[in-house]
């Protein structure tokens, strides 16, 4: 078994991790959906988007390999750390769930992330900028395709309108977690590298409310409960996903196509 | 959709999405050509899964779609009467003429 890597603690290794893996892990999720879509158009759509995050996820990996010590590259940092050391948001981890659950994901991750890119392609770090203009153009895309299908199904049938409603249900709770300061956000907003995450809130409420509108959704009430992927403790979907991920890597060490 | 957790069986031909035909274009100044069909509710979806399905390896600038019923075609009955007489035309095609040397590419 290949051991694990050890990171250094870093803001801005942190900063580009929460992003990065955001983008990974997703786009794992997502992959899911190959040969599994209810429609084989949109079963390539899927994939396509899977394959658009995981091409993000390789620009901000490698960049925040750049920034250890030991230079580790995006395959190191994809599949040799442990569940604590990734640090994406928990939403992305969720299981795959039903099709509209799986819709509605897409929209806020998508939302969420197009604003970001947005504010990243005025990063002091030229390499970051440059990430984030390639990739908003996908998110863009992302965020259309995902909110017309919540669309749809908020305002289709009443099978259609009950999965929607149960995963809106159950994903807002997962969403408040994306707007979180922390010291990384500070050190990240102070030196220039990017927004604290609290400053895209306002934006992606605005966006998220036209699109609920629109499906006839009502936003439900903010609740306690805060979930905590970004700083290193993960839902219990998140050891399965990585043994799914990690499994090649670990058993053939440095294995390459 | 139906209610329970089965897609619409294929061949109902009620219960399924209409189909369009895509035509993409692969470069500004080029012809849209015809690439293939597809099964969307509406024309939204049918501009985003065409742009999904057959541009996702940079084969186009710019899609179309059209829906399939709205196509006007011959009738294969008609073929011989309506293609085979061009068969023995050969004067038809401009390659009698002779041109100047100055003229390319003709």
């Amino acid at each position: 078994m290949q051991t694990s890597i050890q990171l250094p603690t870093d803001p801005k290794l942190q900063y580009l991790l929460r992003i990065g893996d955001a983008c990974l892990i997703l786009g794992q999720r997502l992959g899911e959906w190959c040969g599994h879509a209810p429609i084989v158009e949109e079963d390539i759509a899927l994939s396509n988007m899977a394959l658009d995050l995981i091409g993000q996820a390789r620009g901000v990996l490698t960049l925040a390999g750049d920034q250890c010590p030991q230079d580790y590259d995006e395959d190191q940092l994809a599949f040799l750390r442990d569940e604590r050391d990734y640090l994406n948001p928990t939403i992305v981890e969720l299981e795959r769930g039903d099709f509209a659950f799986t819709v509605l994901r897409n929209t806020i991750v998508a939302t969420w992330l197009k604003l970001l890119w947005e504010r990243l392609r005025d990063s002091n770090d030229a390499e970051l900028a440059a990430i984030a203009g390639k990739a908003l153009k996908e998110a863009r895309y992302h965020q259309q395709h995902a909110a017309d299908w919540v669309v749809r199904l908020g305002d289709g049938t009443e099978e259609s309108r009950r999965r929607i409603e149960a995963a809106l249900a159950r994903l807002w709770l997962y969403t408040p977690e994306l707007f979180e300061d922390d010291a990384v956000d500070a050190a990240a907003k102070a030196g220039g590298l990017g927004p604290a995450a609290s400053e895209l809130r306002e934006p992606w409420l605005a966006e998220m409310r036209e699109i609920l509108g629109e499906a006839g959704l009502v936003l439900p009430k903010d609740a306690a409960f805060r979930s905590s992927g970004k700083r290193g403790v993960h839902s219990e979907h998140m050891g399965y996903i990585l043994s799914e991920m990690q499994y090649l890597q670990r058993a053939f060490p440095g294995g390459v196509w | 959709m139906s209610t329970n957790n089965e897609w619409p069986k294929t061949g109902n031909a009620a219960s399924e999405w209409p189909l369009w035909e895509v035509f993409v274009r692969t470069k500004a100044g080029l012809d849209h050509k015809h690439c293939g069909s597809l099964h969307a509710a509406d024309p939204k979806m049918a501009v985003q899964m065409a742009r999904d399905v057959y541009t996702r390896r940079q084969e186009g600038c710019s899609v179309w779609v059209v829906r399939s019923d709205q196509i006007v075609a011959s009738d294969p009955g008609d073929m011989d009467m309506y293609f085979d007489p061009a068969e023995d035309k050969v004067y038809r095609h401009p390659t009698f003429y002779k041109l100047p040397d100055s003229v390319d590419h003709m």
